[in-house]
Formats: structure tokens, C-alpha cells, sequence
């Protein structure tokens, strides 16, 4: 696994995607701290508040080569052919996009020791901003997996990176969006429903096995006809709740409150895991479908 | 070493690999021999775990290679028919990130990349990046890659197209050098490749094996037809005519030439001198002057061509019938 991780993070740092990350990264930091810190305000969370806007673009760009160019060169067949369990490959893999996606943020962690000792605006608090610093990186640990999982659906890096963006984009207008959703229970059976026939549609084209993707299907339609009969008002705002969850970026809020939010941190975490989870599980399909 | 039981591999509708029978065994070159798109790449990359299997069994060393991959990986090294390099990287710190991922140990690495460079002649391009490298010495990091983590059986897919004839009795000499310390499966569908390098042979055509053995076992099996190349000076019709009587003749196919003469592909189920003779006795009987009578060589070329003209289309029916008893994979 060592070995999977030292390349992946040396392909990161002798290719120019990893340092284009990174400037991205300080830059918008710097006019984000220029902007609020050096303009009076002592507040180190709101720059990390605003930073989270720059993931959208720097997840993709971090991510977007990981397996889809590996695929891409047919170097994947090398990965397949070792005596390494595909968890471990990916794992290797995810550890060296996070060691550079924390590079930056590393650096950005002295600011608010900079800021103090200019004193250009007033006490800093140690406290919320090393804890938003934290949350920031508990982000991008979620946001990096999901990445890494689009990577590995795809042909090239170039649509893995337009895919991802597509994506962040989705998730990080998804809590407002979730307001639009209608309330009624009705509402919310017909929209899981789509989505369950969509999963399974997804899951077709994943497995390649009609059959499985269809008693899949039914079942979850069946789980969801029988739940509506049997607690028809617990369907009222289901789904707005259920896509809430999906709104990963909404869920570093609190962190920008001064608030360090153990929970989200398990939510970061497990949004994390979930993905490397379904990253394994591509890879290990394509196997079969080659 | 190997054991490949009943594989099957399809792709949606299309089959790739069908009902694949084969046993390698140790310290031996064998060769993968067929057209293109006959199946072998498919089988090399469900034998190396790159690929899985729709039905049938595999087994490496004993182990299983859907049930105990990493044990059955560990004994193989694979270039596949796109060596997968990355460019990015020296050849140096390729091999060395292969070796490792390949779990050699860090007091063994050093010596083992030695080993592997000057075995496949890569040294001189150590510190060359990929990238800028010829396709010849592609095609050896590639196999060097191979080697690696010393697999007792090493699986080489094409390892020849596309360099020049040069780098091509290069590439050969080093299989064989390979072929004296370990098991060796290389494809091709170049014969003389084959004949030049492997111990064994299999055949495969539309992902069936058609046949297996020794080079000189297969010409052998060949050897119950002959075939002879004649040119006369009378008409197809006389010529036909006058050879009708000869015991032996299985098929005789004439095209009119020109200025009277007529080629002749005459098949024959016997062999020996005896054969050439009456042949020429037959034609000559009826004054029919013989022009040319050739006897075609034997050589894998026309046993494959033969292999392929009479691989069938599709198995007999009972065949079909005991092949639904088993365990599906998909």
C-alpha cells in the first residue's frame, strides 16, 4: 500500500495538478484573509466559510486523475494484476490526494498566528479558527472520496473532472435547494420512488446484470409501497430529509459558528468511508465487465 | 502450475473464450497461438486475475484465482498486451514502485532490480523517463516489470508486435533465457514466433482450443494429409480425369493457367514416396506432361489453417447438454 501511495503522491507533485491545487488554494485564501482580516474583522472562520466555495473547484482538479487516467493509459491492468487487494489500492491512493489536499491547509493554519502577531485586527480566537481549520479539512476528506469515486467511473480525467464539478456543484446547492422540495407525503413517495428506479438504473449499468438490477429495483419499490401503507405520515418531508443529508458542504456550518460539531465530524467521516466503500466496488466491477 | 478448467468468458452476446480446457506445466515455454481476436488476450488476462471469468476455474499453484487472488497473483508476472507504464516516471523508479507494491523486500530490492535491469538490458535507460523511451525498450521494462518479485510463471501477451526484427531476436533470445527457470505463456499469432521460442503449443480459434502439443507433435498430426502443389499442360478436365484413378487422392482442385497449362492442388491421405511417383505416373500414362510436382511442407502454418477451417461452428449438442450441469459465475 506504501508503495501505491508514495506514486500516486508523486505523480501528484511532479505533474502540475498538484501545484495548481494548491495555488488555487493559497490564493483564494489570500484574498479571503485580505478581504475580511486585514479590513479589521479578527474572524479567521469566515475565510474558511468562504473557502469551502473553492472546493468546487479544487476537488476536481485534485481527483479528477486518479483512477480515470490509470484507466485512460491502461496502467489500471497493472494495479489489477498485483497481489494487493483493491481496498488497499484505493486506500494508497486516497491517503496521497488527502496528504496533498492538506499541504495548503497546513500552510493556511499559520494565518491566524500571522494575523495575531500583526494585531491589524484585534484579538484572534485561537479556538474557533484552528476549529474551523479542522472542519475545513474534515470537508475536503469527504469531498476527496466522493472525487475519487467519480475518477474511477470514468474514461478520462477530463470528464471525471467536469463530472465531479457537476457534482460538488449539486451537493453544495443541495441544502438550499431542499427547501423547493414540496412537503406532502405524496410528494415525497413519488420522488424516493424516482430515485429508486434510478439507483437501479445505475446499478444496471454498473453490474451489467439486468436480473440483479431489476429484483433490486422491485424490492426497493416493494419496501417503499409497503411502508407507505403502513406509516403513510411518516413520508411527510422524507424526502427533503433524506436529500438534506446529501448537502455535505451544509453540514461544515456549524464549524463556522465556532462550534466544533462532533457530529458533522462522524458525518465527514462516514461520507468518507462510504464512498472509498463504492470506489472499491467499481473497481473490483470492472473486472467483470471489462 | 496452471490448471484452466471449462473457462468461458462472454461479453454480453459475443463469447470470447469458450469451455477452455488447459494444463501448464512447470519449465516450460508454452505458446498461446492464434488469429487475432481468437481469445487470447481474454485468457491471459482472466489467468493473470485482471479479468473475471464468466464460468470455469482457474487455478494457480493450487490456489484459485477468484478465491484466493493475492496468493495466486503473487506467483505470476504479467505484461499485458499495453505494457502499463507510466510515462511520468524513470524507469528506475518505476521498477522500483512495482517491485515494492509487488511486496519485495526493501534488503532484496536493491539486488533484485539489478537483476531484472541487466537480464532485460535495461540498464543503460535507468534514469530515462518512460516516456522518452523507444518501443523496444518499452516492450523490456515492460517484461522487467514482469519479473519482478521472481513469479514463478511469467505470462507475456504479444511481447514482440511492433518492434523491429532486430529487438524482435532480441526479445525471443531473452523468453527463452526466461524459459530455462521458469514457466513461460507468451501469445502470438506469429507462427514461426511460436515455433521459434515455445516447448508447447495451444491453439486457440473463436476462444476454443483447437489443439495442443508440442510443435513437432502437431505437425505430426498434420501429417496424415499431404498436399502437392502440381502443374500440367492439358485442361483442367483431362487433368482431373487422369488422376481419378489413383488410390489415395482426397480432394483435387484445378485452375485453368495460361498458355494451356493447368495448377493442380491435389490433397492426399497418404504419404511416403510412393505418392510422388504415382502421381506422376498416373498424369504421365495419359501423355500429359508434368510441369511442376511439388510437395508442400508440412509446418504448423497449414496445421492451423487446417485447425481453423474445421474448428466448429458450434459444439455438438451433447456437448452443450453437460456443460449447463455447471456452476455459474456471473
Amino acid at each position: 500500500m506504501t508503495a501505491i501511495y508514495e506514486r500516486e503522491l508523486d505523480s501528484q507533485l511532479n505533474g502540475l495538478t498538484g501545484y495548481v491545487y494548491g495555488a488555487l488554494m493559497l490564493l483564494f485564501a489570500g484574498i479571503y484573509v485580505m478581504v475580511y482580516n486585514l479590513s479589521g474583522s479578527p474572524d479567521f472562520t469566515s475565510v474558511m466559510y468562504s473557502m469551502t466555495f473553492i472546493y468546487l473547484i479544487a476537488i476536481p482538479l485534485l481527483t479528477m486523475r486518479a483512477i480515470a487516467e490509470e484507466r485512460h493509459q491502461k496502467t489500471d491492468q497493472l494495479l489489477y494484476s498485483l497481489p494487493l487487494s483493491m481496498a488497499k489500492i484505493v486506500l494508497g491512493k486516497y491517503l496521497a490526494l488527502v496528504t496533498v489536499m492538506v499541504m495548503p491547509i497546513l500552510l493556511m493554519a499559520l494565518y491566524p498566528l500571522v494575523l495575531n502577531a500583526l494585531a491589524t485586527a484585534g484579538s484572534m480566537s485561537f479556538k474557533s479558527a484552528y476549529g474551523a481549520i479542522a472542519g475545513y479539512i474534515l470537508l475536503g476528506l469527504a469531498l476527496t472520496a466522493i472525487g475519487l469515486f467519480v475518477s474511477s467511473l470514468m474514461e478520462s480525467a477530463a470528464l471525471a473532472a467536469g463530472a465531479c464539478f457537476i457534482l460538488m456543484l449539486l451537493i453544495y446547492f443541495m441544502g438550499p435547494l431542499t427547501e423547493y422540495i414540496p412537503e406532502t407525503a405524496g410528494a415525497s413517495l413519488a420522488a424516493l420512488a424516482v430515485t429508486a428506479g434510478l439507483f437501479g438504473l445505475i446499478l444496471w449499468r454498473l453490474t451489467k446484470n439486468g436480473p440483479f438490477a431489476g429484483v433490486v429495483t422491485l424490492a426497493l419499490e416493494g419496501a417503499l409501497g409497503g411502508c407507505w401503507l403502513a406509516w403513510p405520515d411518516s413520508f411527510r418531508g422524507l424526502f427533503a430529509k433524506v436529500a438534506g443529508q446529501l448537502a455535505v458542504f451544509d453540514k461544515f456550518d456549524n464549524f463556522a459558528y465556532d462550534i466544533f460539531d462532533l457530529r458533522a465530524a462522524v458525518y465527514f467521516l462516514s461520507v468518507a468511508a462510504v464512498f472509498l466503500f463504492l470506489t472499491v466496488q467499481v473497481m473490483e466491477r470492472r473486472r467483470w465487465a471489462q | 502450475m496452471i490448471e484452466v478448467n471449462h473457462l468461458t468468458k462472454r461479453y454480453g452476446s459475443h463469447t470470447a473464450v469458450e469451455d477452455l480446457t488447459f494444463t501448464v506445466e512447470k519449465g516450460y515455454v508454452y505458446g498461446f497461438l492464434g488469429p487475432n481476436g481468437a481469445g487470447k488476450s481474454t485468457t491471459m488476462n482472466i489467468l493473470t486475475g485482471c479479468l473475471a471469468a464468466t464460468e470455469g476455474q482457474v487455478t494457480i499453484g493450487g490456489y484459485d484465482i477468484f478465491e484466493e487472488p493475492i496468493k495466486a497473483k503473487r506467483l505470476v508476472g504479467y505484461l499485458p498486451e499495453q505494457p502499463p507504464l507510466y510515462g511520468g516516471m524513470t524507469v528506475q523508479e518505476y521498477l522500483s514502485f512495482v517491485a515494492r507494491a509487488k511486496g519485495v523486500p526493501v534488503r532484496r530490492l536493491d539486488e533484485q532490480l539489478e537483476r531484472v535491469a541487466a537480464v532485460t538490458g535495461v540498464k543503460d535507460v535507468a534514469a530515462r523517463l518512460i516516456r522518452n523511451l523507444s518501443k523496444g525498450y518499452r516492450q523490456r521494462v515492460g517484461i522487467a516489470q514482469a519479473l519482478l518479485g521472481e513469479p514463478e510463471i511469467i505470462i507475456l501477451d504479444e511481447p514482440t508486435v511492433g518492434l523491429d526484427p532486430l529487438q524482435i531476436v532480441e526479445i525471443r533470445q531473452l523468453i527463452r533465457d526466461l524459459g530455462r527457470e521458469r514457466t513461460v505463456i507468451l501469445s502470438s499469432h506469429i507462427l514461426s514466433e511460436v515455433q521459434a521460442v515455445c516447448d508447447r503449443v495451444l491453439m486457440i480459434h473463436r476462444g476454443c482450443l483447437v489443439a495442443s502439443g508440442t510443435p513437432a507433435e502437431l505437425e505430426r498430426q498434420c501429417a496424415g494429409k499431404v498436399t502437392y502443389r502440381v502443374t500440367v499442360k492439358a485442361l483442367p478436365g483431362e487433368a482431373r480425369a487422369a488422376l481419378e484413378p489413383v488410390k489415395g487422392i482426397v480432394d483435387v482442385d484445378a485452375a485453368a493457367g495460361e498458355g494451356g497449362r493447368t495448377d493442380l492442388t491435389v490433397t492426399a491421405s497418404e504419404t511416403g514416396a510412393d505418392m510422388d511417383e504415382r502421381l506422376s505416373f498416373a498424369l504421365s500414362d495419359r501423355h500429359i506432361p508434368v510441369l511442376r510436382l511439388e510437395r508442400e511442407q508440412a509446418s504448423l502454418e497449414n496445421v492451423f489453417l487446417a485447425l481453423a477451417q474445421d474448428a466448429p461452428e458450434a459444439a455438438p449438442a451433447e456437448e452443450k447438454h453437460r456443460r449447463r450441469g455447471r456452476r455459474d459465475r456471473a
